[in-house]
């Protein structure tokens, strides 16, 4: 039986917007570097694939779409490349994946980011690209582009989802873009070869030319091919249209099934994704996503969510399924939902950092006991924990054919 | 009169012509290990702040990618973040282009950086604007030259609005009041000619207020915004008495802005070369310069000023008999040189001429020597002298080995001039504020 993938998800406080409040938390450290990598040297204890970085391009709120005034809640986020850079240093083998938003930012400079990121991990990058979506309401921070009011439900009317195709779209346009930014130098370009007086072989380094409906860049990239040659692209998707993003685009997705039936359509539907895409290679890897609130003893999770949605105001709402319970009730979870045919699980603790820790002292080793999970890093990059290989650049041509 | 206290910062050459690499002892330009050993070595030697350029497209020469040079380099603020958590006091400045970012962007980066490494962030605001970088953006080369720093100076501005939009206290956590931000936090509205922005920034206020800005341009618009804006500047003249007529310059432009002398840190770019005997360094230092202007580099270097191909002139024979061709150039995605070619040209022929300089004799004396020279104590005293006599207030060292290439600085020289009483023998405070001694941020100012 192979092992399972676990990944963390980071944000704020936790998933739960009064998680700032709970006794364990930490908020007066949110914006330290401290706090993060406090979370990070915990995930890597637990022997985590990842871990990744929410982020965003405004302030939080509780109305997707719509800013609000809350002043109860978390409101304000750090940079998530920067914050995983801050990672690399201080720990050795967990990868290490920001969100970056693809509607209003430039394709060239995050490339280079993120294969800085995995220059400085030494190939444990990762990233997340993400659509504005409910973030169309960030537009006015840049001033460069219209878009409609998009208050609650909006895209889910026809002009909404016309707009939301649009943005993965181009979204899928930005990927193709940073991907070839990766490939255009070929891994041994530098040279240095002092007879000539060449530092570089301009033959292996290359143009990517892309030309595509909503972007265009040149080329190529000014930060040598990273060593990770790609470094791991994920997505979070929660429908076809996404599905079919993350199949072309991503070498794991992230979905939000809430029961087993749920996680068998959502499997077979990725995977019909990848047929219509004529995906090639390695199949996508599947995660699921599941907020967690954990504790040893039963019940204790969910009265300490309860005291949260009440100090909160509302029960807690999320597009993934949440648990509260002991690791063990846990571990039943994910070990059934896995027939499903997942690869792994991405947690997002409720509270940081808790039930991070719930997850690295109480699952794992309850994973590890029923041999689900690994019990030492085997490998040193994030692609090698996922049983990726390294893929070779795709404008390298073998030696002899050179022209 | 006092003393005035050195200030000294580390370039990590990225892209340039300087850099030995055939030298055996020429490491990694990428590995994240040669920029931990240069941080490190500078935070041994209390430099006040790291620093890395940046150029966001590969230069070509004669339509094609230049081969010869150091090239390839990280994104500076990812590679500075990383770097954040391997040193404790060092400042950490990053070149982050004005005309291919948005302010909200980059002051979020910004912020961000000031935030994880408590308060040492720092940015060198650069104007590169031509079509040729452009080609890499969504936005294109839309912006004219003219134009550069008045984006420039609107982008500093609006992102000092964006630091500013958090007050001090707006981030309250305070868990049993139940109140986590104050209302309204990071609302900021931005209205000119170059940004029409608006909304709420999502990065408290950093630890410094404003990270620190420092500014490279040499034109008379680009003193003129450091003058007006930076807390320093980052100058090509390392030479004593261009130097000391660049400072002369660009401090009594302070007075018209409100700003004392020393608010503004003139910092040129230097190298050095150490040797037990004057003699010994001499040598040691003719040696380097012939590893960095080699035969091909030459006719290369003269090219972009020709604006022709030389390819088949001999780089240890007389100057090229052809006359320059001022059209267009042959050099792209250099910082330009924006001077009369021509002129440049007659100057040379004359002195190759009085001097009976080949090609790369020639280049070799044109292009930047450098700077110290000599025994530790002598350099030491050179540096002294240069910063007492007012043609700097310190410099950012340009070592041509990477990443070796400032220990021997750090560990002979500097404890010479601690010993002198003019370069602190520790840091004395946690920010990059702190070190140059230059106070809070600036308030922000109306855009014209
Ligand atoms: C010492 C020094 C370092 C510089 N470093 C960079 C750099 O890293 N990236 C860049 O794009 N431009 C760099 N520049 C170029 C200047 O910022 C450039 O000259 C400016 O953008 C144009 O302004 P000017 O016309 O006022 O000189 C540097 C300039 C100087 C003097």
């Amino acid at each position: 039986m192979t092992g399972l993938h676990l990944a963390a998800a980071l944000n704020d406080a936790g998933w739960h917007p009064a998680a700032w409040r709970d006794p364990g938390a930490r908020p007066d450290a949110l914006f330290t570097a401290a706090y993060w990598t406090g979370l990070a040297a915990e995930a890597e204890r637990g022997l985590l694939d990842l871990l990744t970085v929410e982020d965003s391009l405004g302030l939080q709120s509780a109305v997707p779409g719509v800013p609000d005034d809350r002043t109860d809640q978390v409101r304000g986020r750090l940079d998530a490349v920067l914050i995983a850079a801050l990672l690399a240093p201080g720990t050795s083998r967990i990868g290490l994946v920001p969100t970056t938003d693809t509607t209003h930012t430039e394709p060239f400079h995050v490339s280079i980011g993120i294969a800085s990121l995995d220059h400085a991990s030494r190939g444990r990058g990762g990233w997340r690209p993400q659509v504005a979506g409910a973030g169309l309401t960030d537009a006015p921070h840049f001033g460069r582009r219209v878009f409609p009011e998009a208050g609650p439900g909006w895209f889910a009317t026809p002009e909404g989802e016309l707009l939301a195709l649009g943005l993965l779209a181009e979204a899928a346009e930005f990927v193709e873009i940073v991907r070839r930014l990766w490939d255009s130098w070929e891994d041994d370009a530098e040279i240095r070869d002092t007879a000539t007086g060449r530092f570089l072989d301009r033959a292996k380094v290359h143009y990517i030319d892309f030309d595509g409906d909503h972007l265009s860049v040149r080329g190529p990239s000014i930060t040598p091919r990273p060593p990770q040659g790609q470094p791991l692209v994920t997505a979070l998707a929660h429908g076809p249209g996404p599905y079919e993003f993350a199949a072309r685009a991503a070498d794991v997705v992230y979905v939000t099934p809430h029961s087993r039936a749920d996680a068998e359509a959502a499997v077979a539907q990725v995977r019909e994704a990848e047929r219509d895409a004529a995906r090639t290679g390695e199949p996508l890897r599947i995660f699921a996503d599941l907020v967690v609130f954990l504790d040893e003893t039963p019940g204790a999770a969910a009265s300490r969510k309860a005291r949260l949605d009440d100090l909160d105001g509302a029960p807690l709402a999320s597009d993934a399924r949440i648990f509260t319970g002991t690791p063990g009730d846990l571990a039943d979870v994910l070990l059934d939902l896995r027939e499903a045919g997942l690869d792994g699980f991405r947690l997002r603790p409720g509270v940081l950092p808790a039930d991070l820790a719930g997850i690295t002292r109480g699952l794992v080793p309850i994973l590890q006991g029923r041999g689900a999970f690994r019990t030492a890093y085997e490998a040193a990059t994030l692609r090698g924990h996922l049983g990726l290989p390294r893929p070779a650049g795709r404008y390298s041509v073998p030696t002899g054919r050179r022209p | 009169m006092p003393v005035k206290q050195i200030h000294l910062a580390a370039h990590f050459p990225g892209v340039n012509n300087t850099t030995v690499w055939s030298d055996p002892r020429s490491g990694s330009q990428i590995d994240f290990d040669s920029f931990v050993h240069l941080a490190r070595t500078a935070e041994r030697g209390k430099f006040d702040f790291f620093f890395l350029a940046e150029g966001l497209r590969l230069r070509e020469m004669k339509g094609r990618i230049h081969d010869l040079d150091v090239a390839g380099r990280p994104e500076s603020l990812t590679v500075l973040s990383a770097l954040s958590a391997v040193t404790t006091r060092l400042g950490l400045a990053a070149t982050v282009n004005s005309t291919f970012n948005e302010p909200y962007e980059v002051a979020r980066r910004l912020a961000t950086l000031d935030h994880l490494s408590g308060g040492r962030a720092a940015w060198n605001v650069v104007t590169s604007y031509d079509a040729f970088t452009g080609e890499n953006f969504r936005r294109g080369g839309y912006l004219d030259e003219a134009d550069r720093y008045n984006r420039a100076r609107e982008f500093l501005h609006t992102a000092r609005e964006l630091w500013d939009s958090w007050a001090p206290r707006d981030l309250v956590a305070d868990p049993a009041a139940g109140e986590f931000a104050r209302a309204g936090a990071g609302t900021f509205a931005h209205r000119g000619t170059q940004f029409d922005i608006a909304g709420r920034f999502t990065v408290p206020r950093g630890p410094q207020g404003h990270p620190v800005i420092i500014q490279a341009g040499d034109s008379d618009e680009g003193r003129e915004f450091a003058a007006a804006d930076a807390d320093v500047i980052f100058s090509r003249h390392g030479r004593l008495d261009d130097g000391r007529a660049f400072y002369k310059d660009v401090k009594s432009r302070l007075a018209k802005y409100g700003r004392r002398s020393d608010e503004l840190k003139i910092l040129p770019a230097v190298t050095y070369v150490l040797g037990d005997t004057e003699q010994d360094a001499a040598e040691r230092a003719a040696e380097i310069r012939r590893a960095q202007v080699t035969p091909r580099n030459a006719l290369v270097f003269l090219e972009g000023f020709w604006g022709r191909d030389l390819s088949g002139y001999d780089p240890d024979g007389p100057l090229p008999d052809v006359e320059p061709d001022l059209g267009e150039g042959v050099s792209k995605g250099r910082a330009q040189f924006r001077g009369d070619r021509g002129e440049v040209v007659r100057t040379w022929r004359a002195l190759a001429a009085e001097r009976g300089l080949s090609i790369r004799e020639l280049v070799i004396e044109a292009t930047g020597r450098q700077t110290f020279i000599g025994t530790p104590r002598s350099v030491a005293g050179q540096i002294d002298e240069f910063v007492q006599s007012d043609a700097a207030d310190g410099f950012v060292f340009v070592p041509h080995l990477t990443p070796g290439g400032l220990d021997d600085l750090v560990e002979h020289v500097v404890p010479l001039l601690q010993e002198k009483g003019v370069f602190r023998a520790d840091y004395t405070g946690p920010t990059l504020r702190d070190h140059l001694g230059i106070g809070g941020p600036r308030a922000p100012k109306e855009t014209p």
